[in-house]
């Protein structure tokens, strides 16, 4: 994985400090145009990795990415499903049963068999989810995705059920069917690692925030720097500015001297902001090529 | 879960009804919580059962009455439609068990104080999912209003706004007038439960509309005004087809003699006149503090900071019995009077001055405090 990692959080509205800001940046980019100029300014700073959620903007991305491959040429994306939103809303309109017959392609045996109250046997429930990883891997078709995150809302759901199946059959399906590293967003990152490590899911990708200040760190600062320390499992940090609690050289200082951190996840909405990032982070790791 | 023999640890035994999602949502914060041993989960859909029993162990029933003589519980969790809040929570009561009931509590105001008063009569641990009343910034908003920073308020705006219904369809209860749908139950609940922990019971309830935007049985946008003593006035702006937002967002402004306040999910902003008692942390005009800045770190996070609070609370007084406190029945029962109002209003049924004739016998708590207020910053 490459040290710094492009985020889409400020293309989507999502801000955790200020609704105000995130919707200023909702309508800044607005246009495809104008989160493609931020996206060509990563890449040629050397940040050529998209960490992005599957949202149907990103389908339009991937769209002009597969367009014009000699310019993308080193061009990554690393999808984190699902987006939630989209299933949550359905979920309201249409009950569980309803948002999974939307999401499932029609002609699907199980969409048929959700249509009376049947129940369902483990190997549906293997192949209903991995039908909704191909229905969300769709949009990447031809496109490089050598990572595939479940994203946090999903992960920290199933941690708190228990239903740790889920995450072995999420891993096997990425695995063998993209040639992909699974990988994990959590809000709950010493809880997760103990249940991967039980399943055998070694050395896991794990991607949570890690910031200098605990900011939404469950389990406090602590727990996560023992698990830095004394855990096997590759770190992709975010959150590392705390949404912009912590200045930036601090913030970046702290986050590249803690062990065993792979990379960060970062967003950006100008080329400036990408440089100045890029370079605080060459201050303390390697270079990043560009 | 966390907790051994060995630790001197009260571990509560706990039950989820309705398996939608709140109640899964419910299910994975509370069964993450080291003190609660969370064993059994009722729904009527086969299918949800099927595949928790089969991967997480729980053992599932398709009635409350079924599960609550099987399982030895001290607390249940309901988040059922919400027709169907006052039946269940009688039986968990009736069975001495402490309920987290969903919002909003019940859609009968006489249902609602039956309720409470049956709580009370067992000495059970109640409490209803408003979780607004966890978010750091409408608690710092409380705290400025009750201290009277801002003096004696003068007018409150009370909005949400969000993405729920925004095409003329949807099978679910939520589209159902008779199941408690509809954006002034489902959605306004929130804010108004907030103005009503502000300011109290209103006196009256005036220019309510319940207006359809594309859904074919109820409501999906709320505009009302409530009345206080002293001309003040709430006024709330609901809707939950605007989908100009990305999720739901619930404001509350307050106007006040010496400041002004703008508090939502994030940040709280504001404004004190040099005529203000400023608080510790504040000065004389614009002041921002953050959620993210006045919150605590929960054990677990799955939706946000205040979903893991409100579960925390609820089992720390199961723990300790402590049949007071945040979001208890009876405060829910008055928000479920002021949404009636809002109905009886709407539909211009005579109601809304009965009702505040009714009503009046709470406004006395509301004057004392504007008095209160007053005197301050006089």
């Amino acid at each position: 994985m490459d040290r710094l990692l492009f985020g889409d959080n400020q293309f989507f509205g999502v801000n955790h400090m200020s609704e105000e800001k995130a919707r200023s940046q909702q309508m800044r980019f607005q246009d495809l145009g104008a989160i493609m100029k931020v996206l060509d300014a990563a890449y040629d700073e050397g940040v050529t990795t998209f960490m992005c959620t599957t949202h149907d903007r990103v389908a339009e991305i991937c769209d002009l990415v597969r367009a014009d491959q000699e310019r993308y040429a080193r061009m990554e994306f690393f999808p984190c499903m699902p987006y939630a939103h989209k299933y949550a809303n359905a979920m309201t309109e249409d009950g569980p049963l309803g948002a999974l017959r939307r999401f499932l392609p029609d002609q699907s045996v199980f969409s048929a068999a959700l249509t009376g109250t049947k129940s369902l046997a483990s190997k549906d429930i293997d192949g209903i989810t991995r039908l909704l990883i191909d229905a969300e891997m769709s949009m990447f078709r031809g496109l490089r995705t050598p990572v595939v995150f479940l994203q946090n809302v999903v992960v920290d759901l199933l941690l708190g059920l228990g239903f740790d199946e889920a995450f072995v059959i999420f891993a096997d399906h990425v695995r063998t069917r993209y040639g992909a590293e699974p990988g994990f967003i959590t809000m709950n990152l010493p809880r997760l690692l103990d249940t991967l490590e039980r399943l055998g899911i070694d050395n896991p990708i794990v991607c949570s925030n890690i910031n200098k200040i605990g900011f939404r760190m469950p389990g406090g600062l602590e727990a996560y720097e023992t698990a830095l320390r004394d855990r096997r499992f590759r770190a992709i940090a975010m959150s590392v500015f705390a949404s912009g609690a912590i200045p930036p050289e601090e913030a970046i200082d702290w986050v590249c001297a803690q062990p065993n951190i792979e990379s960060i996840v970062f967003g950006a909405s100008s080329r400036r902001n990408i440089a100045s990032t890029r370079a605080l982070v060459e201050k303390s790791w390697a270079p990043v090529p560009r | 879960m966390g907790a051994t023999d060995t630790e001197l640890v009260v571990v509560i035994t706990m039950g989820v009804v309705g398996l939608g999602k709140m109640g899964l949502s419910h299910l994975s914060i509370f069964r993450a919580h080291p003190e609660v041993d969370l064993v059994a989960v009722c729904d009527s859909t086969g299918y949800v059962l099927d595949v928790l029993s089969k991967y997480t162990g729980l053992r599932t029933y398709k009635d409350l009455s079924a599960m609550l003589a099987a399982e030895q519980l001290d607390a249940v969790v309901i988040a059922t439609p919400s027709h169907l809040h006052a039946p269940m929570v009688r039986t968990a009561l009736e069975a001495g068990v402490h309920v987290f009931c969903e919002k909003p509590f019940t859609l009968d105001d006489a249902d609602g104080q039956a309720l409470t008063a049956l709580a009370r009569e067992r000495g059970l641990v109640t409490q209803v999912g408003y979780h607004n009343r966890f978010v750091a910034a409408f608690a710092e908003l409380k705290r400025l209003i009750d201290g009277g920073a801002l003096g004696a308020v003068t007018h409150v705006v009370a909005e949400a706004y969000g993405p729920v219904v925004l095409a003329p369809k949807g099978g679910t209860w939520r589209s159902r007038r008779s199941s408690g749908g509809g954006c002034l139950y489902d959605y306004a609940a929130h804010p108004i439960d907030l103005v009503q922990w502000y300011l109290g019971m209103p006196t009256g309830v005036e220019g309510s509309r319940l207006n359809r935007i594309f859904s074919a049985e109820t409501d999906d946008e709320v505009v009302s005004t409530l009345m206080y003593p002293g001309d003040v006035t709430a006024q709330v702006s609901v809707n939950w087809s605007d989908e100009s937002q990305r999720k739901m967002s619930t404001k509350i402004s307050v106007w006040g003699t010496t400041g002004r306040a703008v508090a939502d999910r994030q940040e709280v902003q504001v404004y004190l006149r040099d005529t203000a008692a400023v608080p510790e942390g504040y000065r004389t005009g614009w002041n921002v503090h953050y959620t993210t800045d006045l919150t605590e770190q929960p054990w677990f996070y799955l939706r946000g900071e205040e979903y893991s609070a409100q579960a925390d609370t609820f089992v720390g007084r199961v723990a300790n019995r402590m049949t007071e406190g945040p979001n208890v029945f009876s405060s829910a029962a008055a928000t479920d009077r002021i949404l009636s109002m809002i109905s009886a209003d709407a539909q211009g049924a005579g109601g809304p001055r009965e009702r505040a004739t009714s009503t009046a016998t709470v406004a006395p708590r509301r004057r004392r405090r504007l008095a209160f207020g007053r005197g301050r910053t006089a």
